[in-house]
């Protein structure tokens, strides 16, 4: 029995199944660590500064753009230290299922009509899905690095994950709806499609479904644990919460994982709502610059990805934290009741209009 | 036995009992230490908390990891020595310090400042509580979670440390006072800047207002958390903008006769009836605006005339022993000055810190909260821990 053709080949490029598999890993690396990376320095070191009336880094490189390459380095050359009662191969284990759930979003993001990983039908749960497994990394570095902290900072972290996990999968199943497909790809596909009272050309469902970008943007900000949702890592009062015990290489994986998910969410976020690589005057049959036309899908949900991550970390660096049960609250009492009301209306807009 | 034997036993009990509250209580629930290194009790405060899940069933401040003795080296040092070494208890607020002990030795020597003198003591004393206050009103974000706020905060601190600097040559620890006066008169053109930056601290005071006061978490957050009632408040002792925000209407800048210049200027001492953590920090913000409009005042009221009064240059301090306290920024500060007459410096000095009072009504303030309140309450009663431990 031979594996179909689609395993073999990813962006026009066939090969070796290995072969193939190698340049798929390739580019999701590359996106998600260039992802995070520009998330830290454009947005954490960079715009935060400039709010808070400094400069933030300017020394390593023009602006500091190489900043983030001597933190890099600072912290691959500090000691890794193991709590002495800590779990160790929890202990060891819990960063790279944190990253893990990172990478997994990455697969099913379309940044062109060809440029996707795998374009699976159930693309959008797969994405929803993997992303909630990162809760599981949490709590293993919680429970297992021995510190009252970290254990309080791993169970609020597990509490608010899948708190917020409901709001963020009930306010994308109004796109869903509207899209009538789970796949990333046909989602952006209807949007290049859609018309508002039959006028088209928008290239985005964040005109009918504002709602639901709403609770997107807050439920994906409290998936973040960015503030006002950072209360498991709440450095006032948990320290970092569950990174506490983590030095060096394993610290570092943590928070690359942070900015990494960031940008997935941001890119799932930019897919769903704002129309992902299309944009309207997009050539869908751009005949033979194939090339040309993926880099320019690539360029544009990049653009939208930052429109997305400029309001959540804008939000960031503005308000103070809630208090868990304020949080939790915040989710299962406003949150998760507009979510369904959301939900109604669109499918009664949707049976009215085909009706 | 010999000093390294005390040190020896003191440890070995130290340790048992850290052990023994360790073992005691786990049982129960989980103890969690929070401190002396951890980054809300901006210090070496040690709170031992018991938990209930997140909610606090007993709590305990341990101070004294940061006790320097001063009230015994007040006894070894000279008068003019011991400005500087109490300078460092409330840090923040230095020359705010200086000024009760001064006072205390001018009135056991039977001298009054000049009328200059005083209102430049004045002003100084109000810059000193602008730069403390200042510093709260941006860290309580911090502590919240906001971190914008505390960079606006130490951007427009700067000015009054500035101003501070060029008028005393210290930043932090000013050293400026003398008994009958000050050591110098204010430089040149001090008094446009000065009024320049009290705009500044305005425009930064309407900042928080937006930042801070105005947003619905942070009202989520700081209202009816910690409530301290009128009565709970002057029973601990509790001073200064905590007990004006329990409704308590004491201030001593107005209730107490010093031979300082806030009675010369117009003036309001701001009350919240409602005594929670929100009560705290809009108190301080006004008592904030209120310290600016002084500055102005006094700036502009300055009398000229001698800086300082006619001392005698080797100072002897008649045998005598006088209490004098003052409203510094973070509550009544006195000090109780005992002399025997001798050329030296105080026989006994009591050193009376707002801090050590407001921190003592920690335990029955935190029975019941939660976690995340702890931090809250305890931003909100506002500390130094030099001010604390001395």
């Amino acid at each position: 029995m031979t594996l179909p053709l689609a395993a073999h080949t990813f962006l026009g490029i066939r090969g070796a199944y290995w072969n193939v598999t190698a340049l798929k890993v390739a580019a999701v690396l590359g996106i998600a660590l260039g992802g995070a990376g520009a998330f830290v320095y454009l947005f954490l070191f960079k715009m935060m500064s400039h709010m808070q009336s400094r400069l933030g880094p300017m020394e390593a490189g023009p602006h500091g753009s190489m900043q983030l390459m001597a933190e890099v380095l600072k912290f691959l050359q500090k000691e890794d230290v193991f709590p002495e009662r800590a779990d160790r191969w929890v202990f060891a284990a819990a960063p790279a299922v944190v990253l893990m759930s990172t990478f997994m979003i990455y697969v099913v993001i379309p940044a062109g009509p060809r440029l996707v990983v795998a374009n699976l039908d159930t693309g959008i749960l797969f994405a929803l899905a993997v992303s909630s497994l990162s809760v599981i990394g949490v709590l293993m570095a919680g429970w297992s690095s021995a510190n009252k902290y970290s254990l309080i900072g791993g169970l609020r972290a597990a509490g608010q994950l899948i708190a917020y996990e409901l709001p963020l999968v009930l306010a994308v199943v109004g796109v869903v709806m509207q899209a009538g497909s789970l796949s990333l790809q046909r989602i952006v596909y209807s949007q290049a499609h859609f018309k508002l009272f039959g006028v088209g050309g928008f290239g985005l469902f964040a005109i009918p479904q504002f709602v639901g970008l709403f609770l997107f943007l807050v439920a994906a900000q409290a998936e973040l644990g960015q503030t006002p949702f950072d209360m498991p890592v709440a450095e006032s009062e948990v320290v970092t919460g569950y990174m506490t015990e983590y030095t060096g290489l394993r610290f570092l994986i943590f928070f690359i994982g942070e900015f990494a998910t960031g940008f997935a969410l941001a890119g799932i976020g930019a897919t769903l709502f704002l129309g992902g690589w299309y944009f309207p005057g997009y050539g869908l049959h751009w005949g033979n610059l194939a090339w040309a036309r993926e880099l320019v899908g690539l360029g544009v949900l990049v653009a939208k990805v930052m429109v997305i991550a400029f309001l959540i970390f804008w939000v960031r660096f503005t308000f103070p934290r809630f208090r868990e049960d304020q949080l939790q609250a915040f989710a299962w009492k406003y949150l998760i009741p507009l979510s369904l009301v959301n939900i109604l209306v669109t499918g009664v807009a949707k049976v009215a209009v085909h009706a | 036995m010999t000093v390294t034997d005390y040190q020896k036993t003191a440890y070995v009990a130290s340790q048992a009992a850290d052990a023994r509250i360790s073992f005691d209580i786990e049982a129960e629930g989980m103890t969690l230490n929070i401190g002396p290194q951890h980054p809300a009790t901006h210090g070496t405060l040690r709170i031992i908390v018991r938990l209930d899940g997140e909610q606090v069933i007993w709590a305990d401040p341990v101070p004294g990891y940061m006790h320097r003795g001063y009230e015994k080296l007040c006894e070894v040092r000279d008068y003019a020595q011991v400005t500087t070494l109490i300078n460092r208890i409330d840090w923040l607020g230095s020359f705010a310090n200086e000024v009760p002990f001064i006072l205390a030795a001018e009135q056991l020597m039977g001298i009054e400042a000049p009328p200059r003198a005083q209102y430049i003591r004045t002003i100084l004393f109000e810059m000193a509580r602008i730069a403390n206050i200042s510093l709260f009103l941006g860290d309580m974000g911090v502590q919240l979670g906001a971190l914008t706020p505390v960079f606006f905060a130490f951007r427009d601190r700067e000015h009054v440390l500035n101003l501070i600097e060029s008028a005393t040559g210290g930043r932090f620890h000013p050293n400026f006072d003398r008994i009958g006066g000050l050591k110098d008169d204010l430089p040149k053109g001090w008094i446009d800047e000065c009024k320049q930056a009290m705009r500044r601290i305005r425009s930064f005071c309407d900042e928080m207002d937006d930042l801070l006061v105005g947003n619905a978490v942070f009202q989520q957050r700081t209202r009816g958390i910690g409530v301290i009632p009128r009565d709970i408040a002057l029973e601990y002792g509790v001073s200064g903008p905590n007990a004006r925000a329990s409704g308590i209407d004491w201030d001593l800048r107005r209730d107490e006769d010093l031979p300082l210049a806030w009675k010369h200027c117009d003036w309001k001492v701001w009350t919240h009836p409602d005594g929670d953590s929100f009560a705290r920090y809009w108190v301080r913000l006004q008592e904030t605006r209120e310290a600016t409009r002084i500055i102005e005042q006094l700036c502009d009221g300055l009398p000229a005339g001698p800086i300082r009064a006619k001392v005698p240059a080797r100072i002897r301090v008649p045998r005598g022993e006088v209490f004098v306290h003052t409203e510094n920024p973070l509550g009544e500060m006195g000090y109780y000055v005992v002399s025997d007459g001798s050329p030296g410096g105080p026989f006994r000095c009591k050193i009376r810190t707002p801090s050590f009072s407001n921190i003592s009504i920690v335990p029955w303030l935190l029975q019941g909260v939660y976690v995340p309140d702890v931090i809250t309450i305890l931003a909100s009663l506002y500390f130094i821990l030099g001010d604390i431990d001395r």
